[in-house]
């Protein structure tokens, strides 16, 4: 037995081995904890805010009618299939787009779905909560303030759920031909597909709506981005339309991944899906670090206005 | 040992430069002016654990910017601060925990839901347990004499109702350090009493530390034995009120009710004439020649009636900040 240098006899200190096993039972323990702590952070910001949110189910109802463009694009385009079939020119590609009529209809509806459950208003939110003062006691609880609005923003995606299935109840009446059911696999991937494109859309508005610490009307920036995000993202045509350098230039930037890519999933339409899980993801990865960067540089310039 | 600590604590706001008008509106289009605007210039004290302590300034002095600063809600400009131990504007989690800011006319309680929505979400995000989130709920509702007023939207509650149910969301985690901004503006008399007989006995029972700004005196001369009196960014004064009475007027209040009225000149060998009202006469008196200049007054007038007194801590204050007398 090797004596220590106190010579008051060895002393047992825990080897590697059980420190390793110590420690990493000391760090299961907290990240349990963290997960109990978050699961119920989550469940009590997700009841308060359904409840807001049914307190406007009026005001949703109308914002999710409001959401129709993609059935007005349906009535052109539709149009635009039937003169060609007219004339003697018509059949499965009869707008010249790859989709016969009824993956049009089928397209466009998955593309309202997609729109209504990935859209975000985060910058208009916390551009209004900055300004008034509001955002000062979220700032002073132990919780990233910007979760407060996601579960806001999930709220009324269930809020929204309802009406969503209304009015596609009333467009397959309209339209029994389209009626169809997706294939349990495609329909998983769609709804996580939805998911993410709302994630990238989150990611993206709150860069932006953390610039509402150095300007003040960080919103007028989103509306720069609504233009390439109403064409590019599918909402008005479906990419095919496009010229091929335009949809070659479209897939660099994300909003094809907003709705295009979630619709024709859905849809059952042709869609390379490695590849756009593998782009959402690399977009994800992309405006996480930006948002929370951002964030750190941004707060430091909060000075608290309108308390 | 001192909980709350700043250190030559200052900050300056960068703000833009607008003139009225067209031209003016124009100019500021094409070439935007801004200045700095010193709003706190190296203000230093401490606070020690359990004090309850009273900010005091006018409008625009720098009392709400430095409770920003203390509660980590912005950075400062330069000097430092310590609350608890921490850097107040790191806000680590540990930190946020003991402290809370009020600020009247904001809010943090949701506002087309009942307080209790507010309150489930405050528990779950300081990590109370239902039982003893519960339990503090009805404890300090209690305290508040809040009832059925939770279970109702906010926006359907009075004035002098929210703030109260803002204040239990705002003690709800039982921070050891309160910052309080204007907790009682706009509150009724009333209203008014009960927070502040609220906040004494807070203070009492959790020896929490408590530092105060109110527009109404009746608050700090209520709730603190200190105040700390700010003006134009600087620290005038910190002490006590009585302190400050002294410093602010060297003088004391006599008022005389005579047997008959006379000339408002009769007074001015005696003191400064406050008021000269009939038979009603105020006049502040210097301190050292208060014993002399009263028994001349008894001696000379036919008095019905004499009291001394310290000037109203209001008007001193309301004077001093009028008159730009602070060196």
């Amino acid at each position: 037995m090797r004596a220590t240098p106190g010579g008051a006899g060895p002393k047992r200190f825990p080897g590697p081995a059980s420190l390793r096993r110590g420690s990493r039972g000391q760090l299961l323990d907290n990240l349990g904890h963290r997960l109990r702590h978050g699961g119920r952070v989550a469940r009590a910001l997700l009841s308060s805010q359904y409840a807001l949110m049914l307190e406007y189910r009026a005001e949703t109802a109308l914002w999710a009618l409001s959401g129709i463009l993609p059935f007005i694009m349906l009535g052109i385009w539709d149009q635009l299939a039937v003169a060609p079939a007219a004339s003697g020119a018509g059949g499965p590609d009869a707008a010249g787009i790859g989709l016969d009529r009824v993956q049009l209809s089928r397209y466009f509806l998955c593309a309202f779905v997609a729109r209504q459950f990935s859209v975000a208003w985060v910058v208009y939110a916390f551009e209004e909560d900055a300004l008034q003062g509001r955002l000062s006691p979220y700032l002073l609880q132990p919780l990233q303030p910007l979760w407060r609005y996601v579960a806001a923003h999930l709220a009324e995606q269930l809020t929204r759920l309802p009406f969503v299935v209304i009015i596609a109840a009333v467009f397959f009446l309209l339209q029994p031909q389209a009626f169809w059911i997706p294939t349990p696999a495609r329909f998983l991937a769609g709804v996580l597909a939805i998911w993410l494109a709302f994630t990238i859309n989150f990611l993206l508005q709150s860069c932006i709506a953390i610039l509402c610490f150095w300007s003040e009307r960080a919103s007028a920036l989103e509306r720069l981005l609504f233009i390439p995000y109403l064409f590019l993202s599918g909402l008005v045509a479906p990419l095919e339309v496009f010229p091929p350098a335009w949809r070659a230039a479209a897939h660099w930037t994300p909003f094809p991944l907003m709705v295009a890519f979630p619709a024709q999933l859905l849809a059952g339409g042709p869609v390379a899906i490695s590849a756009s899980f593998t782009a959402m993801a690399g977009w994800i990865a992309l405006l996480l670090p930006i948002t929370v960067l951002l964030w750190r540089a941004g707060v430091r310039r909060y000075s608290a206005m309108g308390a | 040992m001192a909980i709350i600590r700043a250190e030559r604590l200052s900050k300056t706001y960068r703000v833009a430069d607008k003139q009225p008008g067209l031209a003016g509106t124009l100019r500021h289009f094409v070439q935007r002016r801004h200045r700095d605007v010193a709003a706190v210039k190296g203000v230093s004290f401490s606070i020690e654990a359990g004090e309850m302590v009273g900010f005091l300034g006018p409008n625009g002095a720098g009392k709400t910017t430095t409770l920003k600063m203390l509660s980590g809600l912005i950075h400062p400009s330069g000097g430092s601060a310590e609350v608890a131990g921490h850097i107040p504007q790191r806000r680590q989690a540990d930190f946020l925990r003991q402290i809370t800011l009020v600020m009247g006319q904001k809010q943090q309680l949701i506002w087309d839901l009942p307080p209790l929505d507010s309150l489930r979400v405050n528990a779950a995000v300081y990590g109370l347990d239902d039982a003893t989130a519960r339990h503090r709920i009805n404890e300090l509702a209690e305290m508040l004499e809040l009832g059925e007023e939770l279970t109702r939207p906010v926006r359907k509650l009075s004035l002098g109702q929210r703030m109260k149910a803002e204040l239990l969301a705002a003690l709800l985690h039982q921070p050891a350090v309160l910052f309080l901004d204007e907790p009682t503006l706009g509150l009724d008399i009333n209203a008014q009493a009960r927070v502040r007989s609220f906040l004494a006995d807070y203070n009492r029972r959790q020896g929490a530390t408590v530092l105060l700004t109110s527009h109404y005196l009746a608050d700090i001369t209520a709730l603190c034995p200190r105040v700390l009196l700010i003006h134009e960014g600087g620290l005038f004064h910190d002490g006590s009120l009585r302190e400050l009475s002294s410093r602010l007027a060297p003088c004391r209040l006599v008022r005389l009710e005579l047997e008959q009225p006379r000339p408002a000149a009769d007074f001015a060998r005696y003191g400064e004439l406050e008021a000269c009202d009939g038979r009603d006469v105020r006049l502040l008196v210097e301190r050292e020649r208060l014993t002399d200049v009263v028994a001349r007054l008894l001696a000379d007038l036919e008095v019905r009636d004499l009291e001394v007194s310290d000037p109203p801590i209001e008007e001193l204050i309301g004077r001093l900040f009028r008159q730009g007398e602070v060196a």
